[in-house]
């Protein structure tokens, strides 16, 4: 090679400078050669390679600059004057394509040579891409850096819709940007959750609640099967569901990869990121690297302050002070204007950490702080974001906090007020017109009256003067008004739901109507849930809730499920399942007989058993096997009996007319009638039906939840019976004529049942609190409460009859029934 | 570091409050939970009190609760909480690039070596 022309002048003999060459002109690149230059300016001759054609700037006001609220001049950080003033060539728009480490050169896609003593490696990171098809048409984009930004405002210009893949910082940000500038965002997210790395649940909840107000369009649990176009331009997402989501523009914002390929040619060690030591100096000690492309101990870091503490450290041991960089911890904020959130440390929880939260409806707030050993370890805030650096600094200096602890949710001011930490004494200092529930505007002398005119219960205060009965939030300070006033004569109310709450089954159900609340996570915030993420007591009961309210609306939460739920099966003392398919009324055909034998025979049943409940139980299958042993018996007509579930269970019937000599009705088909109307329906328990053909009573109807005994002159209607650890025997609630009333009756009363009973409570438990009147009266006072019970139900049930097993079968939730993966020793795999 | 850790796949695999097992040959299967809150715990898939699977319980904080009996079991140190007494050996794991490792000795103990196979 001949020499070129940028070799003049760089003749190593000549030199009296060490020459430092960066290949990045980034945040990272431009803030070391900062440091460097305040602690020795003269040291080295300095030349920075940048791919971008520009100076640098301040990446992280990217989004500003989309939002319309900064422009690119403010978002300089060092102008040209800079480079010039210190001496440093800026080469931009030519990026590095080698590094040769034997003759220690650099060469740009140029061509362009330049020699290095010392080089630094601050390359950032690339955008990742998901390999789906579509990915490249023109349309497309990330969100890197400004020509990222210029492509977005173009598009936005001409207006129509966009998808952002990735509801991360990141996403989210585009997406804000996006829609401030007129067009209509959809955003598409993998996780159930917004920005599952940094929040949790109930914030991630909030999150996703707010922007949706705001006009965008949030999935979640949504995976991206292909980008299609029309013409060869981008024209919309399809998701792996099927859904289509037209589009004009496509972000995608998924997550980063350190951008370690230069590296890796020039032989650095390179495993996620460039491997660096505590002095940011990679495997070549004439290489050093910083930023967003570095490994340091295992971690690589997506936020600039890590950065500028490693920059610290690279400028220290560069100019001879080595210091030595030990790792960050890092705090995150979202950069959307009006919607704070903060979020720092570890918040995954554990038995052995101490969740603190504190959560305020009406104004928005989750608060949340994760304590261990006595020490702030984690803090997830939103809505009120104004102590996270307060909880930041606590976190990372690692201070005890047992002094602090009762009052450290509520933030610094309050923590640092002495006696008011104690929240009794804070209410004891409120004046008696002070407003303690805002939702009723109760004041603490009202509450204060109440509680000495009788009210020694919590729920006492509730139903006499409606403080605290709504949204919850000021429970901890009614019940320090009862302690006060009472001392020890406070009666504990009736229990509450779990110990993640202060209300009732029957308060619950109450507000989720009343407030329309209509998800989980939205039902712990409104209510004001003391954990988190609830516990195994109160998400099913509040699954069972939402769906009972919201039919049809309600997407079925299955991590709140009981495994028997979330599997279509029961669980076996050893692991296995067993498969008990419907036969409607206890009928049967050879044909079903047959394949239930197959499928026995197929899937290695261990025991098959005639239930009590008039079906067959085929026992020890695998839950491997569970879909497709499903598959076989829907081949032959049959659903699931869902004997797993707070569900219908079985409809037992006798022969009755059709061969008895004493039937009266047709009792077969009327438990089959009722059978196919009732099945699939979740219920606060599980619930057994049965039919008599006479008063003999085969089917044992008197001690079912409904139980039909039929007798010459029409059907007599029983319920709330219970053959199980308590006997009961029904109370007959209504004698009918027809086939017809009677199951209308029956879609009533089951619908009382599902909207009125506590979970977990079945129909005789249920009837014997409420009494068998109040059941009368709500179904028969009002001559059409029967008519609008039954036409709920059907509504519920065309939402809830299409067999479980079926979609299994089909394929969906396979990852409920497969292994991880599975792991063997070397030998045997050689083998 | 890397060499000693089992790659038992993507984290993805895993949605958020659920579990999925890995069986081990000559060993015990081991369950993989994912919190709703993201952190992730593999232990033997079996309950301390009478050896339910506990990849099949309801994951809330950082405990399972045993689906045959209601036991709480602590994802962190396998103890049974509450007034329930007992232990399930925890599995070392880390989370490293969207990928799941296991502390290879904590799968088969001191056995031969072993591999991971996607099922
Ligand atoms: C299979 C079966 C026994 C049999 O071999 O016949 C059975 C088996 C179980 N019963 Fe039952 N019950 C079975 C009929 C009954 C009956 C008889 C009936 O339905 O006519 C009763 C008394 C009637 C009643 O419920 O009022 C009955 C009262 C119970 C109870 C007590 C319920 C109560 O309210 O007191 C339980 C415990 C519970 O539900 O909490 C129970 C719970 C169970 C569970 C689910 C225990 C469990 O949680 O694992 C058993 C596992 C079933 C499985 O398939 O793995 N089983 N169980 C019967 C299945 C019927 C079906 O086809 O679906
Ligand atoms: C839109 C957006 C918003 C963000 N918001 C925040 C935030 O709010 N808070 C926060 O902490 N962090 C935020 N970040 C992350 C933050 O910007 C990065 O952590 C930081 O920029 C990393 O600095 P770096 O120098 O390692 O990489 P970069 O700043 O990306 O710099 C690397 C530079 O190297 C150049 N380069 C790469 N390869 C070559 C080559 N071969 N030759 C020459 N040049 C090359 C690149 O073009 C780039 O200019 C945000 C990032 C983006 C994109
Ligand atoms: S009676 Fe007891 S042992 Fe028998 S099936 Fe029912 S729950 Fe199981
Ligand atoms: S086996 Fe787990 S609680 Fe009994």
């Amino acid at each position: 090679m001949n020499a070129p022309m940028s070799f003049e002048g760089q003749d190593r003999k000549n030199q009296t400078r060490e020459r430092l060459v960066v290949i990045g002109n980034g945040m990272a690149g431009c803030r070391a050669v900062e440091e460097i230059l305040a602690r020795d300016a003269d040291r080295f001759d300095i030349a920075i390679f940048g791919a971008e054609p520009r100076v640098n700037y301040n990446r992280i006001m990217l989004s500003p600059v989309l939002a319309g609220e900064k422009t690119f001049d403010e978002i300089v950080i060092n102008s040209a004057e800079w480079y010039e003033e210190n001496g440093i060539r800026l080469i931009s728009g030519d990026p590095v394509v080698e590094i040769d480490r034997e003759t220690q050169t650099v060469i740009a896609q140029s061509g362009r040579v330049e020699l290095y003593d010392r080089l630094l490696i601050a390359t950032g990171s690339d955008p990742f891409i998901i390999p789906v098809p579509g990915k490249d048409l023109p349309g497309v984009i990330t969100f890197r850096d400004l020509d990222d930004v210029d492509k977005m405002l173009a598009a936005a210009e001409k207006g129509g819709s966009a998808v952002v893949i990735g509801g991360g910082l990141l996403g989210l940000e585009a997406a804000h940007g996006l829609s401030l500038r007129g067009m209509k965002v959809t955003v598409v997210h993998l996780m159930p959750t917004l920005m599952e790395r940094q929040l949790d649940e109930a914030a991630g909840w909030l999150l996703k609640e707010e922007l949706e107000r705001r006009g965008q369009t949030i999935l979640t649990g949504a995976d991206t099967a292909e980008i299609f176009d029309k013409e060869g331009h981008v024209a919309g997402v399809r998701l792996k569901d099927g859904r289509e989501i037209p589009a004009d523009l496509v972000v995608m914002a998924v997550g980063i990869r350190p951008a370690t390929a230069l590296a890796k040619s020039a032989g650095l060690d390179v495993e996620r990121g460039i491997m660096v030591d505590d002095d940011m100096v990679t495997s070549d000690p004439a290489i050093m690297a910083v930023g967003e492309c570095v490994q340091h101990r295992g971690t690589c870091y997506g936020l600039v302050a890590p950065l500028w503490e490693m920059c610290r450290a690279l400028a220290d041991a560069a100019t001879g002070d080595p210091s030595g960089y030990e790792g960050s911890v890092t705090s995150t904020k979202l950069k959307v204007s009006g919607i704070d959130v903060f979020s720092a440390g570890d918040f995954s929880g554990g038995d052995d950490c101490e969740d603190i939260v504190m959560r305020d409806a009406a104004r928005g707030i989750y608060k949340r702080v994760v304590v261990k050993e006595n020490k702030l370890i984690g803090a997830v805030l939103y809505g009120d974001t104004t102590d996270g650096n307060w909880y930041f600094d606590l976190l990372k200096k690692g201070e005890d906090v047992s002094d602090t602890r009762e009052a450290l949710i509520f933030g610094q001011a309050f923590a640092s007020g002495g006696a008011l930490a104690d929240p009794n004494s804070a209410v004891a200092a409120l004046s008696d017109d002070a407003e303690i529930c805002g939702c009723n505007g109760v004041s603490k002398g009202t509450i204060v009256k109440t509680i000495q005119a009788g009210a020694c219960s919590l729920d006492a205060v509730r139903s006499q003067c409606k403080a605290s009965a709504s949204c919850g939030s000021c429970t901890v300070l009614v019940e320090s008004l009862l302690a006060m006033s009472l001392g020890d004569e406070v009666q504990s109310g009736p229990k509450t739901l779990c110990k993640c709450t202060s209300f009732t089954h029957g308060d619950v159900r109450r507000l989720i109507l009343e407030k329309e609340l209509k998800a989980i996570p939205q039902v712990m915030q409104e209510l004001h849930w003391t954990t988190p993420d609830g516990c195994a007591t109160c998400r099913p009961a509040l699954n069972y809730y939402l769906l009972c309210a919201w039919p049809g609306e309600y997407d079925d939460d299955q991590k709140s499920r009981f495994v028997n739920e979330r599997l279509h099966a029961n669980i076996q003392k050893d692991g296995t399942y067993s498969v008990v398919p419907r036969m409607w009324g206890g009928m049967t055909t050879p044909n079903e007989l047959r394949a239930i034998a197959d499928a026995a025979e197929k899937y290695g049943a261990r025991t098959v058993k005639v239930t009590g409940g008039q079906r067959i139980d085929l026992f020890g299958i695998r839950k491997e096997d569970l879909p497709a042993i499903w598959g076989d018996l829907n081949a032959a007509g049959m659903v699931s009996g869902h004997a797993y579930g707070k569900a219908l269970r079985t409809v037992k019937t006798c022969v009755g007319s059709e061969w008895c000599r004493f039937g009266t009705q047709d009792s077969t088909g009327l438990g089959v009638k009722i059978e196919r109307m009732t099945w699939g329906s979740w219920m606060p328990h599980k619930f057994k039906i049965a039919v008599s053909g006479c008063p003999r009573n085969c089917a044992e109807a008197t001690i079912k939840d409904f139980g039909v005994v039929c007798v010459d002159s029409g059907y007599e209607l029983h319920v709330a019976g219970n053959g199980g650890i308590k006997v009961r025997a029904t109370d007959l609630l209504c004698k009918v004529e027809t086939e017809e009333e009677a199951l209308q009756i029956c879609a009533a009363f089951i619908q009382f049942y599902r909207e009125d009973a506590y979970y977990l409570e079945r129909t005789a438990p249920w009837v014997e609190r409420v009494g068998l009147d109040y059941v009368k009266s709500a179904l028969f006072d009002d001559p059409d409460s029967v008519r609008r019970f039954a036409a709920r139900f059907r509504i519920s049930q065309e939402h809830s009859q299409d067999d479980p097993w079926a979609k299994r079968a089909g394929g969906e939730a396979a990852e409920l029934h497969q292994h991880l993966a599975e792991v063997r020793p070397f030998q045997m795999e050689n083998a | 570091m890397i060499g000693e850790w089992l790659d038992v796949g993507p984290v993805d695999q895993i949605a958020p409050g659920s579990a999925r097992t890995l069986p081990v040959q000559g060993g015990e299967e081991i369950a993989i939970f994912r919190t709703i809150n993201n952190a992730f715990h593999a232990l033997v898939n079996k309950c301390p009190h009478k050896q339910g699977p506990l990849s099949q319980g309801i994951i809330h904080g950082g405990a399972v609760t045993c689906p045959l009996h209601n036991w709480n079991i602590s994802l962190t140190t396998g103890e049974a909480l509450g007034d329930d007494a007992g232990c399930v050996p925890v599995i070392p794991l880390r989370v490293d690039a969207g990928r799941i490792y296991l502390l290879r000795e904590a799968v088969i103990g001191s056995g031969p070596k072993p591999v991971a196979k996607a099922a």
